[in-house]
């Protein structure tokens, strides 16, 4: 790529709040052209009625609240302009959202977890969030998808300057479940943001997680972990997007993808602007092909307009388990089976490890010898 | 006693449309519990292969030949079965594999060939004492396998396994190469504290004469165009170190 390239991710320059404003996708434009727009219910066209409803059930920390609030309320909208029709959609829909706050200088004690569980595939549900850490403020947030969902929603996390946030988003929804989210961060000055994204449950699964920086200092660390059955697709789109001096990201997604029809999709965008001096950025993808019958579409793009950084770089791998890996193992006398599992559980491993809440961590964990039981 | 027995081993590498290269071509050698045997040749005479063929590599094709433990029929196994059976290969060169810790990889291989698990307790006091005689970092443990390691860490992590798994017969891969000194003292007498019970078979093969130096063989085989082609004692070693393999590989090649 020359510098004089246009990138391929600055859709939220066209970013609007009105449906209208979108055409209707129809597989050949870029940000689409990997999602099976049949499976998507409607979702992308307007013909999904939102009927459904997403349960909520709150579990917060003693310092930290969690509202319900209506359409008008100030503080939701703030830190975004949709970036895509299904984005739009969940703008235009809700009828409900929640706000999570951290007060400014406030350590929150506990995570403060968001269960949210759909009842029926057949209703499109849409949904908003919106989690502000005030200055200084540390928090862990968790949301948790489970159910029968066909659902489409806007997350924001807006971090104060100064604040932490650790975010982990679990798509472990039943296996006919349709979602779409997008994850819009806005990063203060010296804010420190770090997500795990873990999709293992759902028909189709896209998420687009943004990170834009209002001030310096701001560092976002993004990991993803996915594990595609047969059938399933599970896609994850990510933008950084760096306008000012001097900040950090980190992205490293991994998936492994297991029988007929699985299909993994990682688009991995990261612009470092002219204004943004002294940026250090790397991005990482890779999968693991445990059968025939698979299919990963993974494409970084870095894009860099000036030539003052810190460092900028990116990786994409995509592979069968490593036959040396596995005699290596086999001979120490360790079956075929558990050499494989061995290598899937260390390679995901190495990200869910990074998960600071336990249970969380041992329940991404289980589910993933529950995938390897399969 | 364990006995290791390979009669007229021929081996291929490569299949399919390009064809197959055969690298063995007539391997006799048996090797017994208490035994070290040092295997000596050029580069590309088939040390190596004959290494990954005993351990079940599927890179290689048996194409003749047989290969038996305490008369079992080594070649039907599976890679697994034959480390579970008593074989084991110390690798020249040990892959990375990540997120996989060097004390869950050990445990894993422990249970694997014992047919139990081993209480944590015991085995964490086990590979504690069997890391400090090899003097591998106690941190060693939490690291990835292989991963990061220097050569000489690899290598002592290898005799590590060995002295853990306490195999029938042990093929010790160029085990010696790329070691400074020290490093190759270390895992020499990591070698001999292992073979001095008198249990294990090893089977040494090596380019150089120098860990000959620390481990003494009982017999040295001469190995060139895939097959040996001299045998002796340790005496032939010197032989060796004074006058090279040229004399071997003409043999070797005319054979």
């Amino acid at each position: 790529m020359g510098l004089d390239t246009r990138p391929l991710s600055t859709l939220h320059e066209r970013g609007s709040f009105e449906v209208a404003d979108f055409e209707v996708p129809t597989g050949r434009e870029e940000e689409w052209r990997f999602t099976p727009l049949r499976r998507l219910r409607g979702l992308h066209n307007g013909s999904a009625a939102a009927d459904g409803k997403i349960l909520l059930e709150v579990d917060a920390a003693p310092e930290v609240t969690v509202e319900t609030v209506g359409r008008g309320d100030a503080r939701i909208g703030t830190a975004f302009t949709p970036a895509d029709r299904v984005s739009a959609q969940a703008w235009a829909s809700f009828t409900e959202a929640t706000v999570v706050t951290v007060p400014k200088e406030t350590e929150a004690s506990a995570p403060t977890v968001l269960r949210l569980r759909g009842e029926d595939a057949g209703a499109a549900a849409y949904g908003h969030t919106t989690v502000i850490l005030e200055p200084f403020a540390r928090a862990t947030v968790v949301l948790a998808h489970r159910g029968d969902a066909t659902y489409a929603d806007n997350v924001e996390f807006i971090v104060g300057d100064g604040a932490s946030l650790s975010v982990i988003s679990l798509q472990d929804w039943s296996h006919d479940s349709v979602h779409v989210a997008h994850q819009y961060t806005r990063l203060g000055r010296d804010a420190r943001f770090v997500s795990h994204n873990i999709t293992l449950g759902g028909d189709l699964v896209r998420i687009s997680p943004t990170v834009a920086y209002d001030g310096p200092g701001g560092d976002a660390e993004l990991y993803g972990v996915y594990f595609a059955d047969g059938g399933q697709h599970l896609e994850h789109r990510l933008l950084v997007d760096h306008t000012v001096p001097n900040c950090r990201s980190r992205v490293d997604y991994r998936g492994a993808l297991q029988d007929e029809g699985a299909h993994a999709v990682w688009i991995g965008d990261v612009i470092i602007r002219v204004e943004a001096e002294g940026t250090d950025t790397y991005e990482l993808n890779r999968n693991l092909v445990l059968t025939d019958g698979t299919r990963v579409d993974s494409v970084p793009n870095l894009e860099i307009l000036t030539g003052e950084v810190a460092g900028a770089g990116h990786a994409s791998a995509s592979g069968r388990l490593d036959d040396e890996h596995l005699f290596y193992l086999q001979a120490r006398g360790i079956t075929f089976d558990e050499a494989r599992r061995m290598v899937v559980r260390g390679f995901l491993g190495q990200l869910i490890e990074r998960i600071e809440v336990p249970e969380v961590r041992e329940k991404v964990q289980q589910a993933i010898e529950a995938e390897l039981d399969r | 006693m364990a006995t290791l027995e390979i009669r007229d081993l021929h081996v291929s590498v490569g299949a399919g449309t390009d064809g197959s290269k055969e690298i063995l071509r007539g391997v006799n050698l048996t090797v017994k519990a208490g035994e070290t045997h040092a295997i000596m040749g050029p580069n590309g005479s088939g040390k190596s292969t004959l290494a990954y063929a005993i351990a079940g590599h599927p890179k290689y094709t048996v194409t003749g030949g047989t290969v038996t433990l305490d008369g079992e029929d080594v070649l039907e196994m599976s890679v697994d079965e034959r480390a579970r059976a008593g074989l084991f290969l110390a690798m020249q060169y040990p892959v990375e594999v990540p997120g996989v810790s060097v004390s869950n990889f050990l445990r894993s291989a422990i249970t694997a060939v014992r047919g139990e698990a081993p209480k944590l307790r015991d085995f964490s006091k086990e590979m504690k004492a069997a890391m400090d005689a090899l003097s591998i970092d106690p941190a060693f443990a939490q690291r990835s396998l292989n991963e990061g390691f220097s050569g000489g860490e690899k290598k002592r992590h290898e005799i590590l396994q060995l002295e853990l798994l306490k195999p029938k017969i042990a093929v010790l891969d160029e085990t010696d190469s790329g070691l400074d000194v020290d490093a190759l003292k270390v895992v020499s007498e990591g070698v001999n504290r292992f073979s001095a019970q008198g249990e294990t078979g090893v089977l040494l093969i090596t380019h150089y004469t120098r860990i000959l130096r620390y481990v003494k063989p009982d017999f040295v085989h001469v190995f060139a165009g895939g097959k040996i082609v001299a045998e002796g004692g340790p005496e032939l070693a010197d032989v060796l170190e004074n006058e090279g393999y040229e004399k071997y590989v003409k043999a070797g090649a005319s054979a």
